[in-house]
């Protein structure tokens, strides 16, 4: 196994000057490729935060950040985007396709972003869509697609940029159970089968169930990290903070 | 090329507000076309009414004849004086003429009147004297009766055939008197060229003021007659102390003035104009700016440059303006045309004014491409600018602030 990220003592502070919000304090992470991991909490807990921090959104206070090795808070503005760009695959609450472009058009993008070759794009996409099992919907726009569809649509593109893990805040939240269930089956597959390392943030029972890893953030400190003993993911057993 | 496809499709996306656009876009293109069409056509009509009524664009004079207008001030026609201003880049036509005031008599009535000695056919190659032939015939070579203003002509009692008597003082002194049958009218519209002007034979009029072969001006004709300036520099040095060479702006600049006021105005309605169409453009930029500002923070979070993104925005915004201009242009063109072909008439007090000058009360467009081109890239160029204003904001979006609802 080797390091996807390394976090270390990060903090973030929301209006320092005036009546201080500690969003994230103190948080080592550690996160192996091929981690399933859930980041749950109450709301208002920092997961939100925490995941802008390790997705190189936002710059912590505080620590630093390796992905990959690189330490990401010390990037420019713009090699930030870059690396975000090739390191990181991103899949938000909702809204995150482009309403003009059509689904396919959407996943091609991030690889056009990477320059890739027409033919690697066009391969590339057809896979994707077997994956996430809407190959007949790939010409249909977001519009014209479910809130779970898109949601899957969103997972092909943050895939599609070969990143080195993907980054999901709370995408479930806007999806009935079923749906859900269906995302979070299709995420699960990519991880057992291609060990593509995810790390996502949720309150939702069900789709924690599904996590082989879970972290739990209360009042932006890490209260327990725990990972399942056994396949089914019903056990879990903590982990000792390093 | 995917951020040529992405950009036409955003132009898409929200049709009603590229309308708008296109459209604001579009009317401007037309209302600045048509303003300075006509502005052009008004003031060349009305160049070309001055000038083609009785200056000529430039004048060739003995040194100070203009300040002082006397037969003393004349100058001898000599061929190749003539010749050498012919020769001259972007000369058309020059025609020489002989003028100076006189009596005029009738058997009971005298007043006074300016005899013009012309060459009937070159005289109406630069000043189209032929068009203002009201009653009886324009004059021939070798012709020995006169053509007077109707007003002229009416003062003194005088028809078609009578005889009028000239009365005057000539070269150095000697009496001019003569005695010639009228065969012409002429109608004019200015009252002081009705009421005074009288034209006979340049030869007639070298006897009448015992001025053998001498003149007070050649009348110049310009092929181009945009270079005016330049062609009058180039007589001058090509001619000079000896004789004076002016440009009709010189001789009149009460015209010159005349012009400069109405560009004036014309150029605030304009600004004004330019004012309208950039806040009707902005304000369909600002809305678009937040319509989008979420879904350009999530394209920036996962890994789009500004850059590009402002790239987008640039070619977006170039589509839209640039349909509008285009648009705008095309129309515009059969409008103008259709205006030049048929142009607007106008009544009351300013249609008085140009008819008291000779002129047609009319409001003619000018053709002149340049102003199609000029007002679109104008056009275009404000819409660009203004376009600027979504790159400023792109530059400052912070994705995380941006994606919060
Ligand atoms: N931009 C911000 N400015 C000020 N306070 C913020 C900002 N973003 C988040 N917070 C605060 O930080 C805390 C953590 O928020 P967040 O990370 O969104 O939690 P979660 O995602 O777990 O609901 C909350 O108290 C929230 O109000
Ligand atoms: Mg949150």
């Amino acid at each position: 196994m080797n390091t996807v990220i390394d976090a270390h003592n990060i903090s973030k502070t929301f209006n320092p000057e005036t009546i201080p919000i500690y969003a994230v304090r103190d948080v080592h992470l550690h996160l192996e490729r091929g981690e399933f991991t859930a980041l749950v909490g109450p709301s208002g807990s920092g997961k939100t935060t925490l995941l802008n921090l390790l997705g190189g959104l936002d710059k912590p206070d505080k620590g630093n950040i390796l992905i990959n090795g690189v330490d990401i808070t010390s990037l420019r503005p713009n090699a930030l985007i870059d690396f975000r760009l090739k390191n990181i695959g991103f899949v938000f609450q909702s809204f995150n396709l482009i309403p003009v472009f059509t689904a396919r058009e959407n996943v091609e993008l991030i690889m056009q972003l990477q320059h890739r070759s027409k033919s690697e794009i066009d391969e590339r996409v057809k896979i994707l869509f077997q994956e996430i099992g809407l190959e007949e919907k790939m010409n249909t726009r977001p519009a014209q697609l479910s809130g779970g569809q898109q949601q899957r649509v969103a997972v092909a593109r943050a895939l599609a940029s070969k990143p080195q893990f993907i980054l999901a805040d709370e995408p479930t939240a806007n999806l009935d159970s079923k749906s859900a269930i269906k995302l979070l089956d299709i995420m699960a597959k990519l991880n057992k089968e291609e060990n593509i390392t995810f790390i996502f943030s949720t309150h939702d029972p069900r789709v924690i169930e599904r996590a082989r890893r879970v972290i739990t953030l209360v009042d932006g400190q890490v209260h327990s990290d725990t990972r399942a003993i056994d396949t089914s993911g019903e056990h879990f057993i903590p982990i000792d903070k390093e | 090329m995917w951020l040529l496809k992405l950009a036409w499709k955003n132009m898409w996306r929200n049709r009603n507000r590229t309308a708008i656009t296109i459209t604001a876009v579009f009317f401007s293109v037309i209302l600045s076309v048509l303003t300075n069409s006509l502005q052009e056509g008004v003031f060349d009509n009305l160049i070309k009414n001055v000038v083609s009524f009785y200056s000529g664009y430039i004048q060739v004079h003995k040194s100070g004849y203009w300040d002082e207008q006397i037969l003393e001030n004349t100058f001898e026609n000599l061929p190749e004086l003539q010749e050498q201003v012919i020769q001259i880049d972007n000369v058309e036509a020059v025609t020489p003429r002989f003028e100076s005031f006189a009596l005029a008599s009738s058997d009971t009535l005298t007043k006074g009147c300016m005899v013009v000695g012309i060459l009937p056919e070159k005289e109406d190659a630069i000043t189209q004297l032929k068009n203002k032939v009201a009653e009886g015939n324009y004059l021939k070579d070798g012709d020995e009766g006169i053509m007077l203003g109707e007003g002229l002509a009416h003062r003194l009692k005088l028809q078609l055939n009578d005889s009028i008597v000239l009365i005057g003082q000539g070269y150095h002194g000697a009496m001019a008197v003569g005695k010639y049958p009228i065969t012409g009218i002429l109608r004019f519209g200015q009252p002081e060229m009705n009421n005074q002007s009288l034209y006979m034979t340049l030869s007639n009029a070298q006897v009448l003021f015992s001025a053998e072969n001498r003149l007070t001006s050649y009348v110049i004709g310009l092929e181009n007659t945009n270079e005016l300036d330049q062609t009058a520099v180039n007589i001058r040095t090509s001619l000079g102390d000896t004789y004076e060479t002016m440009t009709w702006e010189e001789m009149m600049p009460e015209v010159v003035q005349h012009i400069r006021t109405d560009k004036g105005s014309m150029v605030i309605i304009q600004l004004v104009l330019y004012m309208l169409i950039a806040f009707g453009i902005f304000g369909t930029l600002l809305m678009m700016m937040v319509e989008r500002k979420y879904e350009m923070g999530m394209l920036i979070a996962i890994g789009m440059k500004k850059f590009k993104l402002m790239q987008v925005m640039m070619l977006e915004s170039l589509f839209t303006v640039l349909s509008g201009c285009l648009l705008g242009i095309l129309v515009s063109i059969p409008i103008v045309v259709y205006l030049y072909r048929n142009p607007i008439r106008f009544k009351g007090q300013l249609a008085e004014v140009y008819e008291e000058f000779g002129f047609e009360a009319i409001f003619p467009t000018s053709t002149n491409p340049e102003i199609f081109l000029n007002q679109g890239v104008l056009v275009l160029i404000l819409g660009l600018v203004l376009s600027l204003y979504p790159l400023v904001k792109i530059a400052k979006i912070n994705p995380v602030t941006a994606m919060k609802k």
